[in-house]
């Protein structure tokens, strides 16, 4: 079947902001997608709240909307645009239930605009708990015994028939959202509550808990001719109990016979053929480990993470096919892009193994509880691929960049061994590590599986990779040896540690015995046919297939790892158009990045892919390969940085901004110096390396004062100290993240955070634009909305904003993008920050001021003048309309996570609000971020005294929108003392009903709670801010958020949303 | 212990023996199933040849004698790149090791099967010799590997006396050429019964039951050197009995009736391939172990057109018989291993028993 002639212009319906649960694996699918109907001539029109992505350029798409992703804004578009079709299923769960209101509504068929990739009958099939059920009943695919509820009786009432545990799964939420494993009554109704209110439709699956089973996926993919193909099957090496995102997940499955493959490929077959899914499909089973019985757990009719990571791990593109078979064509008809020589219409085999680990957030929610279950937690993932298990998992460990390279990065030797087999019973991030020490302590495989769960194949592998330590440990070195340890992928580092050698030495003798890397294609088809397209992996001890290519410049881009908080997918936003801008001017490209999830590893961005992890040793492995002309660092975020000078070491140049003046700007002291040459004033602080020096730096400076460790990430560690007792917990805690970095300690000054990206090519810069924050400094600028143009400083700020950005980025030498924070006291300008490379902002500003930075930035490097590129140096003119940057935050996800903001980031992602006026881009923004004000007028205050007075003024405008507010005694006590009228809540600790009573209730739209600075004292704070949180309130802990969410709702009409078309700015 | 591949074409790979000791000579193929290694090696198809396993790690869920495709492994090695030392499936009775060992067939771990499948891939198929042999001379062995020739590799492999599997429903004559256990299997599970005869049997001695239908079994080696039986099958072909043939059946009865047969460069062998049924342009994704095709130019349209076509490379993946019950396929609808998608294939063998029966 050949493509459909009536389809001519597409909406494409983005997933919107980055939340746990649906990531940066919707740019990538949507991003292909988008490519992939454009090569057929298709007009495509794209709707997507996040600026961060790579899908809202506007070379991916034809008509670009930037725009909150409600039903109503879905309906206006399709009047203004007039798109003959709509393509829901890239977007994620969004995207489907955009979908789903659409047709609910009529709209679609009103509109004669038709939906494709799915049906409203196939989602409706798949997604609903009770539809979903009845067909698999039909088609005999056994389900594990369940039943939909709607109260938390009936759930009750089922529990006790089918016994405990059971599993609560919320229909129409993302990533798990709410769901949960029930032991008892007390369990079962504290998650039922939770999970029937997320639910958008009010219905919680209730279910016989199947919990410890095998956890395989399979991802299949169907055309409109009913063809049918498996791209992948995964098998999670955590059993069913750990929602799959959080999962250790391997591909192929590792412990199943062919029986079992094929039994459980042949049901998703018949699934995907009854659901009548025209693209992709995700089904999950859970298979009992000692029978052929199995049950299918949950399917996706649509694109996924899992889809991600299958397209990733098998060189089979998805997203790219998916949009093809919406379109009419049929799996035979679409070419396999990997082989050039064969079709979609064939299973991928693997010649290797493929490991992914997920990203967990607990580095910067330090009070969560680490614990995994069915709701998904990570906000990340990586992947590696070696021809062996221990090969891949070794990989995997060391591209998460949290301080471990080993099974032995977690110290668990202490623990005796009834605390270990204790300790194996909690599943957390760390089970792996204590399974090590559970094998080196002599506990069975047996009784580990009794345990955990977990198949004693992966148990075997993790005990091969403990003798292997101990052979290093204790036998002498030999090549043998060495070669042995190299192709189970132990790095250098790690052999070092365990021969008692020095890292330099086992470099040498890897050398002088000829133990190097080679790489071997992704190529789909296991060898069988030659493969055009170079996408590789590194092994030991085997024939090297990829080729250095000679004749073109070469570049090398690191790219940024996992997504986690303070690093996210604007960073491969930044890799993927620098890539793209080298090749224009005519370089070879070489990406190196280990994220499944991300479009920089998409097999066709570069002009080669190395899927590696992002270590010197494993870098340097590539550099003797391609022996590249230079590298680029300053676009991939810490990851990238921080191997500045291994690169260095290796001989290969940095292109762009040197090496040394990267670190000036992190060196306090040569900082220092600089600020003074270019006379900038900045807060003033002390570099210092105790505790004692801290306290006695902070008492000198005054409190309040911020303390951090230098080369960080999105404020990790940083915070706000009021006195000594708070500088000694927060250089305790700065000290167990293992810094060999000095610490920082400024005087906090309380102003309007502004914030610039540069272009500098050595002799002038280029500002798209200022950037001015909503919250007052003290909150992280990744957490903070962010208003362009700045509305509130005047000329004369703006003006010394431009002049010190030049004096700066001149005085660095910086080559292509720098990054700078300001603190504006009146009219006074401080310098907080200075990074010499791009930062989370470049996407938003790029987008928002149609000035291209990263290209500009790319073309800099290579030695091009922005007056020659057509650029006027300078602070460009402002734009007529506003875009605001809104934080995005999945705190309901963690439990136990202090939503608060400080200094240190927690938001996930962001979002953007377009507008002719600010008040219109604001409201645009909240709503894009999920905040639909009002539903009950409800609200309740409770601030900190210094608020108080502000808290007043904000409860008075509410009070007149007509809102009823409820209030904690000192709180109260302020407002009725200004005529404001309050009903008195009962704080915490006192008897019910008491505030927690109001939140639970759900009559509540917003909570207004500002936590007091410095180490919390209370725990009153946090126990609302979690409550309120989890039971789907909106919760503000700034007094500047409140008044921005005020604004908004003071000034605009809901129904007249203007729409903007990016791609024409 | 040491273990050498050699390749006829001077290639040494150096890796760890497996299994028995001693010295292979045989024809060097590979198979790119992620799962049935078991399968594979029971396979009578592979009678004469070694199998690289393009998956690297072999073993992980150990032997289950109930997977068997025949009641012995025939292939003459295994090549992986990695064999599990502890394999773990509730299932499972035994290591693939203790199983080699125990059948005498020798092995080879440890070496670049990726490598090595590029080479066939490159060079076509070519024999090699496993050898645990460490002082061997290529100038001495190349020339024996080279003269290797598999030979009689279906009287190797078919049963000995024809054996009946009980049934209600229609009686299905097998002949054996080298049949996997799934294809009565699949029959017997429909209700047929499956009478299995060995490769020599007379047509005349066939016939004489009078069957509602016939299958023809896949087999190993080379179809052309399969002389009588394709006498046979020019018998076979005459009556207005159903027949339903598979792999080798489908190339022994493209040479009864007077098309060619060749071999392919390395092969089709795997569970991933696509085939497209051009009646009704549907794809299914087939298990396959073949080294030898029909060529569909030397088809008389008369006789037998194209029934099905490999998407990947458009050989030639079944025939349907022109004014005959007959239908052939190249790919394996019995699967084990592989995907099970064309197992209406027997299906729709049994319509046709049952439109004739009632004729």
């Amino acid at each position: 079947m050949p493509k459909n002639p009536d389809i001519k212009k597409v909406l494409v319906l983005g997933s919107g902001p980055i939340v746990i649960g649906q990531a940066a694996e919707f740019d990538y699918a949507g991003t292909q997608a988008c490519r992939s109907l454009k090569e057929e001539g298709i007009e495509v029109v794209l709707l997507n709240s996040n600026p961060a992505t790579i899908m809202t350029d506007k070379d991916i798409a034809d008509h670009v909307y930037i725009e909150p992703l409600t039903v109503e804004v879905v309906e206006q578009l399709i009047l203004k645009e007039q798109p003959d079709s709509v393509l829901p299923t890239l977007g994620g769960q969004a995207g489907l239930n955009l979908a789903m209101e659409l047709e609910e509504r009529g709209f679609l068929k009103e509109h004669k605009v038709r939906l494709i990739g799915t049906t409203s009958e196939t989602i409706k099939k798949a997604e609903d708990r009770l539809e979903f059920k009845s067909t698999m009943e039909k088609i005999g695919e056994p389900v594990a015994a369940s039943l939909v509820v709607e109260t938390v009786e009936d759930g009750l009432a089922f529990t006790n028939q089918i016994g405990y545990p059971v599993v609560l799964r919320p229909a129409y939420t993302l990533g798990g959202s709410g769901g949960g494993i029930a032991h008892n009554q007390e369990e079962l109704e504290e998650i039922l509550a939770n999970g029937l209110r997320l639910s958008r439709v009010g219905q919680v699956l209730v279910e016989r808990c199947i919990a410890g089973w095998k956890e395989i996926e399979y991802e299949v993919m169907r055309d409109g001719a009913g063809n049918c193909i498996t791209v992948c099957n995964m098998e999670n090496i955590d059993p069913v109990g750990v929602h799959t995102g959080d999962s250790i997940v391997v591909a192929p499955s590792q412990t199943l016979g062919d029986k079992e493959y094929q039994m459980l490929r042949t049901s998703a077959l018949n699934i995907i053929s009854e659901l009548n899914i025209t693209g992709g499909c995700n089904v999950q089973y859970a298979l009992h480990p000692e029978s052929f019985e199995y049950c299918v757990i949950e399917v996706n009719p649509r694109v996924s993470r899992s889809s991600a990571l299958a397209s990733k791990a098998t060189g089979y593109p998805i997203a790219r096919v998916a949009a093809k078979i919406a379109i009419g064509y049929t799996l035979d008809e679409i070419p396999n892009a990997i082989t050039g020589q064969t079709f979609a219409s064939f299973e991928p085999m693997l010649d290797y193994c493929v490991v992914k680990l997920p990203r967990l957030p607990f580095d910067k929610f330090i009070s969560a509880k680490r614990t995994l279950t069915t709701q998904m937690k990570a906000t990340g993932e990586v992947m590696s691929i070696c021809d062996s298990f221990e090969g891949a998992l070794m990989k995997a460990i060391r591209s998460l960049e949290q301080h471990v390279d080993s099974l032995l990065s977690y110290d668990f030797s202490q623990l005796s061994r009834e605390e270990l087999i204790k300790k194996l019973a909690i599943v957390d991030d760390r089970r792996i590590w204590l399974i090590a020490e559970a094998v080196r302590k002599g506990i069975s495989y047996e009784e580990i599986h009794e345990i955990t769960k977990i198949d004693i194949w992966f148990i075997d592998k993790i005990a091969i990779l403990t003798e292997m330590e101990e052979a290093l440990r204790t036998q002498k070195l030999t090549s043998e040896l060495l070669k042995e340890a190299k192709r189970m992928e132990f790095p250098d580092a790690v052999i070092a540690r365990l021969t008692g050698k020095t890292e330099d030495q086992i470099r040498s003798m890897r050398y002088g015995e000829g133990i190097t890397a080679a790489y071997k294609m992704v190529d789909t088809c296991a060898a069988e046919f030659a493969a055009s397209t170079p996408y590789y992996y590194s092994v030991f001890g085997s024939e090297n297939e990829a080729v250095k290519t000679e004749g073109r410049k070469k570049v090398l881009v690191l790219g940024s790892g996992p997504i986690r908080i303070g690093q996210g997918i604007e960073f491969d936003f930044c890799s993927v158009h620098c890539t793209w801008a080298f090749a224009k001017e005519g370089y070879e490209t070489i990406i190196v990045n280990n994220n499944p999830e991300t479009v920089s590893t998409d097999f066709d961005i570069a002009d080669k892919l190395y899927f590696e992890p992002l270590t010197p040793e494993d870098v340097e492995s590539i550099v003797n390969l391609e022996h590249p002309d230079g590298a680029v660092v300053q676009f991939g975020g810490q990851t990238a940085i921080k191997l500045t000078e291994a690169l260095m070491k290796m001989g290969v140049p940095i292109l762009g901004t040197s090496a040394e003046n990267v670190d000036a700007a992190e060196d306090r002291e040569l900082f220092d110096q600089i600020l003074e040459e270019c006379e900038i004033p900045r807060p003033k602080g002390h570099t210092v390396y105790t505790a004692e020096e801290a306290k006695r730096a902070a008492r000198e400076l005054g409190y309040p004062v911020l303390v951090r460790p230098s080369y960080v990430l999105g404020g990790q560690g940083m915070q706000i100290a009021i006195g000594d007792e708070d500088v000694e917990e927060f250089i305790g805690i700065i000290n167990r993240i293992a810094q060999e970095h000095p610490i920082l300690v400024d005087k906090y000054l309380q102003g309007k955070e502004i914030e610039v990206d540069a272009v500098c090519d050595g002799e002038d810069i280029l500002i798209p634009g200022i950037m001015e924050h909503i919250e007052r400094a003290g909150i992280h600028s990744g957490d903070s909305i962010s208003v362009y143009p700045a509305k509130s400083i005047s000329h004369k700020v703006k003006a010394t904003i431009e002049e010190y950005t030049r004096r700066l980025a001149r005085s660095l030498h910086v080559i292509g993008l720098i990054n700078i924070q300001f603190i504006a006291v009146d009219e006074e300008v401080y310098v907080i920050e200075v990074n010499p490379r791009s930062s989370r902002t470049v996407p938003y500003i790029s987008k928002v001021t149609g000035i291209p930075i990263v290209p500009l930035a790319a073309k800099v490097i290579l030695d091009h003048k922005l007056r020659d590129l057509g650029y006027t140096p300078g602070l460009q003119p402002e734009a007529d309309y506003y875009a605001v940057k809104m934080p995005v935050f999945s705190f309901e996800k963690i439990r136990g996570a202090d939503i608060s903001l400080g200094p240190e980031m927690k938001s996930t992602g962001e979002c953007l609000g377009i507008a002719g006026t600010f008040h219109e881009a604001l409201y645009k923004a909240f709503l894009g971020a999920g905040i639909r004000l009002p539903k009950h007028k409800n609200m309740i205050i409770t601030v900190r005294n210094e608020d108080k007075e502000e808290a007043v003024e904000l409860a008075k405008h509410f009070e007149a929108l007509g809102y009823r507010i409820y209030a904690t005694k000192g709180t109260a006590r302020a407002l009725l003392e200004a005529d404001v009228s309050v009903r008195l809540t009962r704080k915490l600790e006192q008897e019910s009903p008491n505030i927690l009573d109001l939140i639970l209730g759900h009559k509540i739209d917003l909570v207004i709670d500002t936590p007091s600075q410095g180490v919390e004292h209370s725990h009153d704070g946090f126990v609302i801010r979690r409550n309120a949180i989890e039971t789907g309130v909106n919760v503000l802990t700034a007094i500047d958020t409140a008044k921005a969410l005020l604004t908004s709702l003071e000034h605009t009409d809901s129904e007249a949303l203007t729409l903007i078309d990016i791609a024409k700015i | 212990m040491k273990a050498f591949l050699i390749l006829e074409d001077g290639h040494v790979f150096t890796g760890t023996s497996i299994g028995a000791s001693g010295e292979v000579i045989s024809e060097i193929v590979f198979n790119t199933s992620m799962t049935g290694y078991l399968e594979v090696l029971t396979d009578p198809s592979y009678a004469g040849q070694a199998v690289t396993m393009t998956y690297p790690l072999i073993g992980n869920y150990g032997i289950c004698s109930s997977d068997m495709e025949s009641k012995r492994p025939w292939v003459d090695g295994l090549i992986v790149r990695e064999l599990s030392r502890l394999p773990s499936n509730f299932r499972s009775e035994t290591t693939i090791q203790q199983f080699l060992t125990e059948h005498g067939i020798p092995g080879i771990a440890g070496i670049d099967t990726r490598a090595l499948t590029r080479i066939l891939r490159e060079s076509g198929t070519m024999n090699g010799m496993i050898t645990t042999e460490e002082d061997f001379s290529l100038p001495e062995v190349l020339p024996r590997i080279k003269a290797y020739r598999a030979g009689r590799v279906v009287e190797r492999v078919t049963c000995q006396e024809a054996y009946t599997l009980p049934g209600e429903g229609f009686r299905v004559a097998l002949l054996d050429l080298g049949a996997k256990q799934n294809i009565s299997r699949s029959l017997h599970q429909r209700g047929c019964q499956v009478t299995v005869y060995p490769a020599a049997t007379s047509a005349q001695e066939i016939l004489s039951v009078h069957p509602d239908g016939i299958m023809l079994s896949n087999g190993p080696g080379d179809p052309k050197e399969c002389v009588s039986i394709i006498e046979e099958i020019k018998t076979l072909y005459q009556t207005d009995i159903p027949i339903f043939a598979i792999c080798l059946g489908h190339q022994l009865l493209a040479l009864a009736t007077g098309a060619d047969t060749y071999k392919l460069k390395y092969g089709h062998r795997g569970g991933n391939h696509p085939v497209r049924d051009l009646e009704t342009g549907n794809v299914y994704i087939s298990s396959q172990n073949h080294g030898y095709a029909v060529d569909a130019k030397s088809l008389d349209p008369s006789v037998a057109v194209p029934a099905f076509e490999n998407v990947n490379d458009r050989t030639n993946e079944g025939l349907r018989y022109v004014g005959k019950n007959i239908f052939t396929v190249q790919f394996h609808p019995e699967a084990c291993p592989g995907p099970q998608d064309s197992g209406y294939l027997f299906d729709r063998f049994l319509k046709m028993m049952e439109v004739k029966k009632h004729a």
